[in-house]
């Protein structure tokens, strides 16, 4: 491990470069658990802390993905603090990588935790095919927005 | 409501808890303002930690909060959270260690560093260790008959309330390393530590939510659950800021790499 820190210390543009993909993409993550915290849980108060109805391997899942999710927000924040004394943030590439973060985090939602460990459902008592497809176009949506916002970064400069 | 109560012939614990907590205070103070003739002054910053970390486990041991946690698991888990999250996270800062190792003449202090060098010491102050030692206490106490005993003996009462002050004081030193810290590992190894631990302290806050321990009525049990869930989190938040900027001091450019 220590020479994970001393590669660290050195440096090179490829290391900078990952360092600021898994920046944005931690950050985005963590920002979008947190505004499906607020937005749904807290606000509209459509699904709940936990709805008594959600299975044990539901309940771990869940427990492990807020727990990651909290440490990927500051994580993040602090890995773009170290880009930036370095003076080697790239604005663009950097959002772009937020955005692919926080799509993959809300198909993610959507379709594992929603679907496929039940955790629990975007709404209760209601119809709730117009919830997920729209749930889950979109994180597709901020998903491809990303990618192709990182394309045309390219396209300016190359990496 | 809780049905068991401790007789309140038992003062015994609280007026043990203030003794213990005030003579540290005293300790403390003595050992630094006389540590401060030979060395560089012992900061403020750092009394005010140590003194403050003793305040959150008093309030937690021996107040109108100990009180009412015998009756209510609401207080219960605000003490808990103070006792076991809160008071370690701040007495750390207050550095104890540095400053008994400062303390003592050299020939003490090299028995102390050959004892924190100790396989021992290396074993239980193992993140992953520290980790199973706080949070696997906590599924013991209520997942188990533990917390009704509590509730009947004043012995058991103090034994959970030491460890839950001790576990979670080695758990924060075995993540934050603000003090003086032996046995080093990587950051990545203990940022998985920190993870698992909090989705565990999650898990057991959302179990306890839709099942109280014994004894605990579903109402109380449920406010408490939210209690150990929320304020836990904000706790955490804490202990993540904390650590990513420990990250962010040692990964500083042009700093050479410590031999972790």
């Amino acid at each position: 491990m220590a020479s994970n820190e001393q590669a660290a210390a050195g440096e090179s543009t490829h290391a900078l470069n990952k360092r600021s993909l898994w920046s944005g993409i931690l950050f985005g993550i963590g920002s979008m658990a947190f505004i499906d915290e607020v937005i749904f849980h807290q606000l509209l108060q459509w699904h709940h802390f936990y709805d008594l109805a959600t299975p044990q391997i539901g309940i771990l899942a869940d427990g492990l993905l807020n727990s990651f999710a909290w440490f990927a927000a500051v994580g993040g924040l602090f890995l773009f603090a170290d880009l930036k004394r370095r003076q080697a943030v790239r604005m663009k590439y950097w959002i772009a990588s937020i955005l692919i973060g926080s799509g993959a985090f809300q198909l993610f939602d959507g379709i594992i935790d929603h679907k496929v460990l039940k955790v629990h459902q975007v709404r209760y008592h209601v119809e709730l095919w117009p919830y997920d497809l729209s749930w889950n176009l979109f994180g597709a949506a901020l998903l491809i927005a990303g990618i192709a916002l990182a394309e045309s970064a390219k396209k300016e400069r190359p990496v | 409501m809780l049905h068991h109560h401790l007789s309140p012939a038992v003062l015994w614990f609280p007026l043990a808890t203030v003794v213990v907590l005030a003579g540290s205070l005293l300790l403390y103070t003595a050992l630094a303002a006389w540590t401060n003739r030979r060395y560089k002054q012992w900061p403020l910053r750092r009394y005010l930690f140590w003194f403050s970390g003793v305040a959150a486990a008093g309030i937690s041991l021996a107040s109108p909060l100990a009180d009412a946690a015998h009756r209510s698991f609401s207080a219960h888990m605000a003490g808990h959270l103070l006792l076991g999250m809160l008071a370690p996270l701040i007495l750390l800062y207050g550095k104890p260690l540095t400053l008994l190792m400062r303390s003592l003449p050299v020939k003490p202090a090299r028995h102390l560093s050959r004892l924190l060098n100790s396989r021992y010491i290396l074993i239980v102050s193992h993140p992953v260790m520290t980790a199973l030692l706080n949070f696997g206490g906590l599924f013991i106490l209520y997942r188990t008959d533990l917390f009704v005993w509590m509730h009947q003996s004043v012995w058991v009462y103090a034994l959970v309330h030491i460890h839950v002050l001790l576990a979670g004081y080695v758990f924060t030193w075995s993540i934050l390393y603000a003090d003086l810290t032996v046995h080093r590992h990587s950051f990545r190894l203990r940022a998985v530590v920190l993870i698992m631990a909090f989705a565990a302290h999650k898990v057991l806050a959302k179990t306890l939510y839709a099942a109280p321990p014994t004894g605990v009525a579903t109402r109380d049990g449920e406010m408490g659950a939210l209690i150990m869930y929320y304020g836990g989190d904000g706790i955490d938040l804490a202990l993540i800021v904390l650590f990513c900027y420990s990250w962010y001091k040692a990964a500083a450019p042009g700093r050479i790499a410590r031999a972790v």
